[in-house]
C-alpha cells in the first residue's frame, strides 16, 4: 500500500517507521524545517518537507495514487482538513485522523472524518476500565451499524449472580455475547450460570445501557429484571 | 440582519464597524480580549453603547459560538488569521447551525477555489492581490513601455 502520513511528531515518526518495516511505501510530510531535518536523517527520502494543508504539497507527495492518508499533526483543524481534502478531492480510499482535543471530536464527525483516533479518549477508557463494578465500559461503537459493545463486571450483590443465562430477561435490542471468568472467555449457553466476578460482554442498540445496568446491577436497586415470583 | 464575525483583526473589525453603521445587529467573537479595543478605533462611543456585541472565545468552541449568538445569525463571517480555522468553523456554521449566508476568508488561492466549488463561499485576498498586481503590470505595458525601457536596454545604453 502507498500511505501518506502527515506530521512527524512522535506518533507520525514511529508510525512511518512501523509501516515501512511492514513493507509499505510511505511518505511522511512535516512542515517544521528543523524537525524535518532530524527525521530525514533516519527516514531519508521517505520524508517530505512542506505544509500538507496546501494542495500542491499533497500532490507533490503523490496523493493521487495514495491508498491511505493518516493525519496525526498536533493541530485538529489541520488533521480535519487534510483528511477532508484527501477523501473528497483526491478520492483516497482510507483516511485516519488524530483528534488532539476530544472536545473537537464532534467537528470531525460533522465533516465526515472517520475514523478519528483520540489518545485522550483511549486513556480515559483505560482508566474507566480500572473501576468497573456495574459501570459500563464502552469497548466499541459501531456508528455505521448503530451498535455498541460494552463490558460489565458482576459484583457479589448483582441481581443476576447464580442465575441461568436462559432465565435472564435481556432487554430487547441487546445480546449477551461472552463471559470472562478467571481470565478465560467463553460464549455462554442458556444453561450457563453467572457468577460473582464474571465480566460480561454484550452487544446492544444505542440507548439500551440503562436497561442493562438495571438488569445486571445490585439486587433491589431497580428490580433486577427478575422474572421469579 | 444579524451578522456574526469570528476573528476580529483588521479585516473583521472593519467589516463589523461598517455593518453596525449600516444598522445591522453585529456580534464579534475573538480569542484575544484586546481585539475589543481595535473594534472601537474611530468610534465616538463604546462598541456596546452603539449596540454591538463582543464575546471572548475560540471559534472552534461550540459554547463560544453559541454565546456569540450563532443560532440566530443570518450571516456568518470567518475572518481569523488561520485558513484552516476559517474553513472548519464556516463548515460548522453551515452544516451544524445552518446559517443562511456563510463567508470564509481563505488566503490560499488553491483551496479557496476548491472549497468555493464545494459550496462554501470563500473570499481570497491573495487572489485579489495577484489579479491587481498582474493588472497593474499589464496596464504599465499598455501605456507604451517601449523595448528601450527594459533593464537590459538601459544597461546597454549606459555603456
Amino acid at each position: 500500500m502507498y500511505i501518506i502520513v502527515v506530521g512527524a511528531g512522535k506518533v507520525g515518526w514511529n508510525l512511518a517507521r512501523e509501516l515501512l518495516d511492514k513493507g509499505h511505501e510511505v511518505t511522511l510530510i512535516e512542515s517544521d524545517r528543523r524537525r524535518y531535518l532530524t527525521v530525514e536523517q533516519e527516514l531519508e527520502h521517505n520524508v517530505s518537507y512542506g505544509d500538507a494543508s496546501e494542495l500542491w504539497v499533497l500532490e507533490r507527495a503523490g496523493i493521487q495514487r495514495a491508498d491511505m492518508v493518516i493525519a496525526v499533526t498536533g493541530d485538529d483543524e489541520d488533521n480535519m482538513l487534510i483528511c477532508q481534502v484527501a477523501k473528497e478531492k483526491y478520492l483516497v480510499d482510507q483516511i485516519i485522523a488524530r483528534v488532539n482535543n476530544p472536545r473537537n471530536r464532534r467537528h470531525f464527525d460533522l465533516l465526515g472524518i472517520k475514523p478519528s483516533v483520540s489518545a485522550t479518549d483511549l486513556i480515559l477508557r483505560l482508566l474507566e476500565h480500572e473501576v468497573p463494578e456495574y459501570g459500563l465500559v464502552h469497548l466499541l461503537d459501531l456508528q455505521e451499524e448503530q451498535l455498541e459493545i460494552i463490558e460489565m463486571l458482576l459484583g457479589k450483590d448483582s441481581a443476576v449472580t447464580g442465575r441461568r443465562v436462559g432465565d435472564l430477561q435481556m432487554p430487547e435490542g441487546s445480546l449477551l455475547i461472552s463471559v470472562l471468568r478467571e481470565g478465560k472467555g467463553f460464549v455462554p449457553s442458556a444453561d450457563t450460570v453467572l457468577e460473582e466476578g464474571d465480566e460480561i460482554l454484550a452487544v446492544l442498540d444505542p440507548g439500551k445501557e440503562e436497561d442493562l445496568k438495571v438488569l445486571f446491577g445490585p439486587e433491589g436497586d431497580g428490580a433486577g429484571g427478575s422474572d421469579e415470583s | 440582519m444579524f451578522v456574526l464575525i469570528v476573528g476580529c483583526g483588521r479585516v473583521g473589525s472593519s467589516v463589523a464597524r461598517a455593518m453596525l453603521r449600516e444598522g445591522h445587529q453585529v456580534s464579534c467573537l475573538d480569542e484575544d480580549p484586546e481585539s475589543h479595543a481595535r473594534l472601537e478605533v474611530g468610534l465616538e462611543k463604546s462598541w456596546e453603547d452603539l449596540g454591538g456585541q463582543f464575546t471572548v472565545g475560540a471559534g472552534l468552541e461550540t459554547e463560544a459560538l453559541e454565546a456569540a449568538g450563532i443560532e440566530g445569525a443570518d450571516v456568518f463571517i470567518a475572518s481569523t488569521d488561520g485558513d484552516n480555522t476559517n474553513i472548519v468553523i464556516s463548515q460548522i456554521a453551515q452544516k451544524r447551525y445552518e446559517v443562511p449566508t456563510v463567508i470564509a476568508r481563505v488566503l490560499d488561492p488553491l483551496r479557496a477555489e476548491w472549497y468555493q466549488r464545494q459550496g462554501l463561499n470563500t473570499v481570497c485576498p491573495t487572489r485579489v492581490a495577484i489579479d491587481m498586481l498582474e493588472g497593474a503590470v499589464r496596464e504599465a505595458g499598455g501605456r507604451g513601455a517601449s523595448p528601450d525601457d527594459t533593464p537590459a536596454a538601459a544597461q546597454e545604453a549606459g555603456k
